[in-house]
């Protein structure tokens, strides 16, 4: 009941719905980075919708089965072979004893989910099997995948079979530019008026650096900041504050240059000013960003952001409802 | 004579050198082989190695240093 890696891919972890409850001591929630199509590829075979699957960016490993199982493909598009036999993405689909699945060359989105009916059996850590790759915790060792690792299969549903589809409506992906809501934070009054509609008004690029720590953006206009004296306990530079909290989606902008979204990974507290917060909603969509991806940060209010978390709610709900 | 590209496995930044005060990698009219290192492309603060899957030589390169790239770009292209 296992899979042997093959091919590791770029950065392959095992990934489930996270590991909520430990950020204020410094532990974030990891997990998949889009949420939204991990649940699907569980769905696809049967499994719980936090199921742990595995997580390829960019490009996909290979695995070798030793047993058969029903596996299914969702997020970035990149096209699954079985023993180089073309599958379908956002397809179940039928691996025997004995086979190989591996993977064409990313066509677009970033980040494909794997899910195997049955999951990943890895042990929990912290009621989780996300890996924390920063914090080596979780997932197959706390690290991503390598080549001649071994990872067992939890015992397959009996609902699981090849064939089931997500039709293409229900799937979601990044725009061109990609659009991304964001809410203005707490330190909004830092940059001056100018600055602040510059943030809307430009492009950005995602920087080639952007991981599950956090998506860097570049190619805006530089931030101006509103004069004060620093106070007591932050440091020099006015993109700096006194410590405070960060939360997942805000948007931190080091000297006022290059706006940075923490996602799953993120780290918990720092000294950086956050101009706000990407809305939950659009957080998966962060996810699928390749590097380059152009991109605009639009404003939204808190009615905005709660009406399009029900959106998506309702979206995913029509998900479940087409695969019963 | 036959042509063929090596194709970037990755998106990312391309780079014809190891770092910035080395040599390239390969000019144009030199020979490769299977498995020669032709450039680097850099993602999330990693730098991958991108080998030539073909025995050649190289007619030119298609995309400059330091370019942004696409997955399934091509990057160098050989006479093989």
């Amino acid at each position: 009941m296992t899979i042997r890696v093959t091919q590791p891919g770029l950065s392959t972890t095992v990934q489930d719905l996270g590991r909520p409850g430990y950020f204020h001591l410094g532990i974030p929630i990891s997990g998949g980075m889009d949420r939204f199509a991990l649940r699907a590829a569980n769905l696809l075979v049967g499994n719980d919708e936090g199921a742990a699957v595995l997580e390829a960016v960019f490009m996909g490993p290979a695995l070798e089965f030793t047993v058969d199982a029903i596996v299914a493909v969702t997020g970035a598009e990149m096209t699954p072979k079985v023993d180089d036999q073309l599958r379908e993405t956002w397809t179940s689909f039928a691996v025997k004893a004995g086979q190989i699945l591996s993977f064409e060359i990313l066509k677009s989105g970033a980040r494909a989910y794997i899910a195997i009916a049955g999951g990943i059996d890895v042990p929990m850590a912290l009621g989780s099997r996300s890996t924390y790759s920063l914090g080596g915790l979780g997932g197959h060792e706390g690290r991503a995948l390598v080549v001649d690792d071994e990872l067992s299969l939890g015992q397959a549903g009996l609902g699981a079979k090849s064939g089931i589809h997500i039709a293409p409506k229900l799937r979601r992906s990044p725009g061109n530019p990609a659009e991304l809501r964001m809410l203005p934070g707490l330190y909004w009054h830092r940059v001056t008026d100018v600055s602040g509609r510059n943030f809307f008004d430009d492009t950005w690029q995602v920087a080639p650096e952007a991981d599950r720590i956090g998506y860097r953006f570049r190619g805006g206009r530089k931030l101006e900041f509103v004069d004060r004296e620093q106070p007591f306990g932050a440091g020099s530079d006015p993109s700096n504050i006194v410590d405070g909290c960060y939360p997942y989606g805000s948007v931190q902008v080091p000297g006022g240059t290059e706006p940075i979204v923490l996602h799953r990974d993120a780290v918990s507290g720092g000294g950086y000013f956050m101009l706000g917060t990407v809305i939950s909603a659009d957080m998966d969509l962060i996810g699928q960003l390749q590097p380059h991806t152009a991109t605009r940060f639009i404003e939204v209010t808190l009615e905005g952001a709660m009406k399009a978390r029900r959106g998506r709610q309702n979206l995913l709900d029509e998900l479940r409802a087409s695969l019963d | 004579m036959a042509r063929h590209q090596i194709i970037s496995p990755l998106p990312g930044t391309f780079y014809n050198k190891p770092s910035p005060d080395q040599p390239s990698y390969k000019s144009e009219g030199d020979t490769v082989q299977v498995g020669d290192i032709v450039g680097l492309i850099e993602i999330m603060k990693t730098f991958h190695e991108v080998q030539s899957d073909a025995a050649g030589t190289i007619a030119s390169f298609l995309v400059d240093n330091e370019e942004p790239i696409q997955a399934g770009q091509p990057l160098v292209e050989l006479k093989l």
